[in-house]
């Protein structure tokens, strides 16, 4: 069994690699059928690593209801691709393919941590556990976040107008939810992100992720007047004010830097991004002074070792199981990355380390880059102007999320506390994920169809 | 046409992939819309040609600010301006510009994905660093010691070695993956060395427990290893203990029960370090009940960083250094030992009630007078005395790498006349470790200065390459380098013509103290611990040595010999 889990660790680490490298020769390639091959081999990839990751639990677990749990997973895969390929033939399956890796990381991680009883402890894992199981949730709410998804595509190419002519609302929506979950903190008494609504708690934070982004691009793509860059301002500050006073660091700096690359893209101005960044700057200094759980963030970050029981348990125990999972990993249910606090959302880049190692984490990495220069691109090529902010928009929360939560958990950084954006598990996370990249995807679709319009037009007026 | 654009695709395969539209914009469908005719001169200018079309960055705004809100405006004010303001240079351009020419700002786009690429290469550059330099530090910390029990059986416990190559402890691995911890010298290291059990660890067993159970072995060892189950063999640790040294300690405190520590004043290494009575480390596990409820002789107890004497006359040290602090000469004492003084319901006497007669400072310290040293505290007062100790990390965790207790400093403000002429002259309720009077003599010989103490000198992979290495580092200046000086001397004349004389004469140069500690029996007797503290050659010190035997009679006459013995093997070999 030791030498099974071994050779599949091996496997797991030349299996990443092979699809980060594939993520960047066909960025390369010209030709279709080498295009087409390449997604072949990493639809390959997606189902092999999942399959072979629930090999090792399911000996571990000894429970055939793992196997279960691989088949709704599996299923899921198949039918989203089938999906993608036959309802948009023109869609990007480099994007879909990088979206199914990424979620069967998390599926295989976080099934390998809530499992912990069953695997480090003996205990038995009967049909009636399943539905408690954080793997079996997170794999619900991806399928629903997809069913969402394919819906967007349409959306996208029917109600640009409509769209783009609900500036405030998004803006309304985006600050009454955080203000909403804010003030429901304040009366439980602690930092509470989310909301339950009719028994399903919603992290607002993450759905407000996109409609500030769609704000930003509505004010920004039809003016770029001084009013409407303040107005853009303000309306953004206000969304990092409230983050910060909920105590929700990770994704005020996410909005903070969306902002910002925003700004910038749409006015081209240097000078407002530099100002921006500059009072960003003040205010966290500021924040530094002001708010005790920014300091100790930023002291966790100094010396974690010297608070290893205190304020840095969380910090010292992520970085603990990096340090010990080395280059190659310990291998699958080989560490102990549940003892790790919040392991399957926040920490989950630790537990990754840890189990799986360093060479295979940067092949990850590797992979969240290029889905950000994937997104670029669209943005750069889509002609709608709205459109092209909301790219970039969401390519910068998706990339700077991944920067964040990576980062703090190796303590590159102070820890901010975010997820790892399809990998994590959550809900509300990995829903509003899924559907962010169904709207890049939906641009996707859009300029090809724009250039396939252009070529006709060229056609014509050479002729 | 076609030929051109072939020729180009040939040379140029990249021009027009997804990740040069990345960097450059959409180059192939812009060459495409224009037409190759274009650039006639593309195969010699390659990708630069597609960048001298962009539009300067700089390019004004102002057409922006009243853009309506229609169809149109999707393009961005530079396609506009573009269109207009671009000069007759290039006639074609007015046709080609009705077409959905694509001109984008790419400054922006390639400034942010320049940054963003960085950030990506930020943080694998960062998890690199960590796993080549810093990790080492959290898989060896307290905080990951479940995890290390865990990996523990996949790593085979590293050796540990003296300075001189011998082997200390190694494991001896079975053909079912069974490990069996192997002491060669059994008792002789015990406490220092340390043991690896079920219930417990100690000494360098746990103290380098992490370097240990790491393995810097060659990868592809680890590779092949761990595809066939077989257990990785952790790092080598080399002590700074000398096998020859150890064996000679350990023989020369013979049967007493006590301790022997040597180390090096001037680097803090840690040469030799015997606790007498002992264990066979090597069948610890298997009676482990009787070892460790021998409460009577406390056979675990690593009597020489964690046994609290009293620290008998050695601890006039301590006293001449408060008396010089407080006077800053020792030339105007002058005392007439009568061999006893009353002080109040106490009467202090001499050792064996001898009687020194008229003495300086100098010969009362050589003579080891208790009546002059009862007389010099109370001339002192409690206060300047505690002073004193408190500036010698009396009651302060001491730097070691294997759990030592703390010399523990009592003598109140208001104490008595006899507590403070008890402390004064070492009897009083005050109590030291071997160890604590090891680093005290030691920073005496090195000027003032206390080097951190060390046992492990460095950690190096099975293949021999050094993983770590541990080097000389001051802890703290605990005296002046006057104050060492005037010690030195006051520890040279006790070797020269006092307690310590059985040290004279010899090849080597010492200085030292003597000490002969009463203390109560369990059956209510009084019995003696024999002290011994001191270094070699003070003008450039080698070694300093902490000899205590317990009960063994007055310091002059066992630690005295026993040091000498030890020091003439050293210095001979």
């Amino acid at each position: 069994m030791s030498v099974i889990n071994t050779i599949i660790k091996y496997l797991f680490i030349f299996l990443m690699l092979l699809f980060a490298f594939k993520d960047y020769t066909y960025l390369l390639r010209k030709d279709e059928k080498k295009k087409k091959s390449i997604i072949g081999t990493q639809i390959f990839i997606v189902f092999l690593t999942v399959i072979l990751g629930y090999t090792i639990l399911i000996i571990y677990t000894r429970s055939v209801y793992t196997g279960l749990i691989l088949a709704g997973i599996l299923v899921y895969f198949a039918v989203t691709l089938f999906l993608w390929h036959h309802l948009y033939p023109k869609a990007s399956m480099l994007l879909v393919n990088n979206m199914l890796l990424l979620l069967g990381v998390g599926f295989i991680m976080i099934a390998r941590i809530c499992m912990a009883p069953y695997i480090d402890r003996g205990e038995t894992l009967t049909l009636a556990d399943l539905k408690s199981l954080q793997v079996v949730k997170q794999l619900i709410f991806a399928a629903g976040g997809t069913v969402i998804a394919f819906v967007i595509p349409v959306i996208i190419r029917r109600m640009l107008h409509r769209l783009q002519r609900l500036t405030w609302l998004y803006a309304g929506f985006g600050l009454a939810a955080l203000l909403g979950v804010l003030a429901l903190a304040q009366i439980s008494g602690g930092a509470k992100l989310s909301i339950t609504v009719g028994g399903v708690s919603i992290q607002f934070s993450e759905i407000v992720k996109i409609t500030l982004v769609f704000f930003l691009a509505a004010r920004l793509s039809r003016d770029v007047s001084l009013k409407s860059v303040v107005q853009a301002t303000v309306v953004a500050a206000l969304h990092v004010i409230i983050l910060v006073l909920s105590t929700d660091l990770g994704t005020s700096l996410v909005f903070f830097v969306t902002y910002l690359v925003m700004i910038y893209v749409a006015t081209r101005r240097p000078v407002y991004p530099i100002v921006a960044f500059l009072g960003g700057v003040a205010a966290a200094i500021a924040s530094y002074y002001l708010f005790s759980h920014v300091k100790i963030r930023v002291d966790v970050f100094r010396n974690p070792l010297a608070v290893g029981n205190t304020t840095g348990y969380q910090t010292v125990r992520g970085l603990c199981a990096i340090g010990s999972g080395g280059w190659l990993g310990l291998g699958l249910c080989r560490g102990l990355p549940h003892t790790i606090p919040v392991s399957s959302k926040d920490f989950i880049f630790a537990a990754l380390c840890e189990e799986f190692g360093a060479v295979f984490c940067i092949g990850l990495l590797m992979v969240c880059m290029s889905m950000y220069l994937l997104i670029v691109n669209i943005s750069m090529t889509i002609r709608k102007r709205f459109y092209k902010l909301i790219a970039i928009g969401l390519g910068t929360v998706y990339a700077f999320q991944v920067f964040l939560t990576v980062g703090g958990v190796t303590n590159c950084i102070p820890m901010t506390g975010i997820t790892l954006p399809l990998v994590s598990y959550g809900g509300s996370s990995v829903v509003s994920t899924i559907i962010m990249f169904a709207i890049i995807e939906g641009f996707y679709l859009l300029r090809e169809d724009e250039e396939e319009e252009a070529v006709i037009g060229y056609k014509k007026s050479s002729r | 046409m076609s030929n051109s654009s072939q020729k180009r695709s040939g040379r140029y395969g990249s021009v027009g992939s997804e990740l040069d539209r990345i960097l450059d914009g959409p180059s192939e469908a812009e060459l495409e819309k224009r037409g190759p005719e274009l650039f006639p001169g593309l195969e010699d200018r390659g990708i630069g040609a597609v960048r001298e079309t962009e539009e300067p960055e700089e390019e004004p705004e102002e057409a922006d600010s009243d853009a309506p809100g229609e169809a149109e405006e999707d393009e961005t004010p530079e396609e506009r301006a573009g269109r207009g303001g671009r000069p007759a240079d290039d006639p074609e351009r007015g046709e080609h510009a009705e077409k959905p020419v694509r001109r984008r700002s790419k400054g922006p786009y390639r400034f942010i994905s320049g940054a963003f690429i960085l950030l990506f290469v930020l943080l694998i550059g960062h998890l690199v660093y960590f796993n080549i330099n810093v990790k080492d530090d959290y898989v060896n910390s307290t905080y990951n010691k479940n995890r290390r029990t865990k990996i523990a059986r996949t790593i085979s416990r590293g050796s540990i070695l003296s300075s001189d190559g011998k082997v200390l402890a190694y494991s001896e691995t079975d053909s079912e993956n069974n490990e069996t911890r192997v002491y060669p010298y059994a008792n002789v290291f015990d406490h220092v060395v340390g043991y690896v059990t079920s219930h417990d660890t100690s000494g360098i067993e746990s103290y380098a427990s992490g370097s240990l159970l790491t393995s810097h072995s060659n990868i592809i060892d680890q590779v092949i290893n761990d595809i066939l189950g077989r257990k990785n063999k952790g790092d080598t640790v080399v002590s700074t203990l000398d096998s020859g040294l150890q064996e000679k300690c350990y023989s020369t405190l013979g049967d007493y029960n006590g301790a022997v520590i040597v180390l090096e004043p001037k680097t803090g290494a840690i040469r030799a370090m015997v606790s007498k009575p002992g264990f066979d480390p090597n069948t610890l596990e298997e009676n482990w009940a009787a070892v460790s409820e021998d409460t009577a002789s406390a056979r675990l107890w690593n009597r020489a960083t964690q046994g609290l004497y009293a620290p008998g006359s050695t601890f006039k040290i301590i006293t001449s250094l408060a008396y010089y602090r407080a006077n800053r000469t020792l030339d105007k004492f002058s005392f007439n030992c009568t061999g006893q003084l009353q002080v109040g319901e106490y009467n202090a006497h001499c050792f064996e009630y001898a009687e020194h007669g008229e003495e300086d400072f100098r010969a009362a310290f050589a003579n080891s007078c208790n009546t002059a040293f009862s007389e010099i505290g109370l001339e002192l007062g409690a206060d300047r005395l505690t002073g004193a100790a408190q500036s010698l990390l009396f009651d302060t965790s001491l730097p070691c790498d294997i759990h030592a207790g703390r010399a523990r400093w009592n003598l109140e403000s208001g104490a008595s006349q006899e507590e403070l002429v008890m402390t004064a002259f070492g009897q009083g309720k005050t109590q030291v470790t071997p160890y604590y009077m090891a680093l005290l003599v030691s920073a005496i010989a090195n000027d003032g200065v206390l080097m951190k103490p060390y046992l492990v000198d460095h950690v190096e992979s099975t293949a021999g390459t050094s993983i770590s290495k541990n080097s000389a580092r001051a802890y703290r200046t605990v005296m002046t380098k006057d104050e060492a000086d005037l010690l030195t001397d006051l520890m040279k004349a006790v070797v020269a013509q006092g307690s310590a004389s059985k040290l004279s004469g010899k090849s080597y140069q010492a200085a030292g103290k003597t000490g002969s500690a009463e203390y109560y029996k369990g059956d209510g007797s009084i019995g003696t611990n024999s002290w011994f503290v001191g270094f070699t050659n003070p003008d450039d010190p080698d070694l300093a040595i902490v000899v205590l035997a317990e009960n063994g009679g007055a310091g002059s006459s066992t630690a005295v010999p026993m040091a000498a013995s030890i020091l003439d093997y050293y210095y001979s070999r």
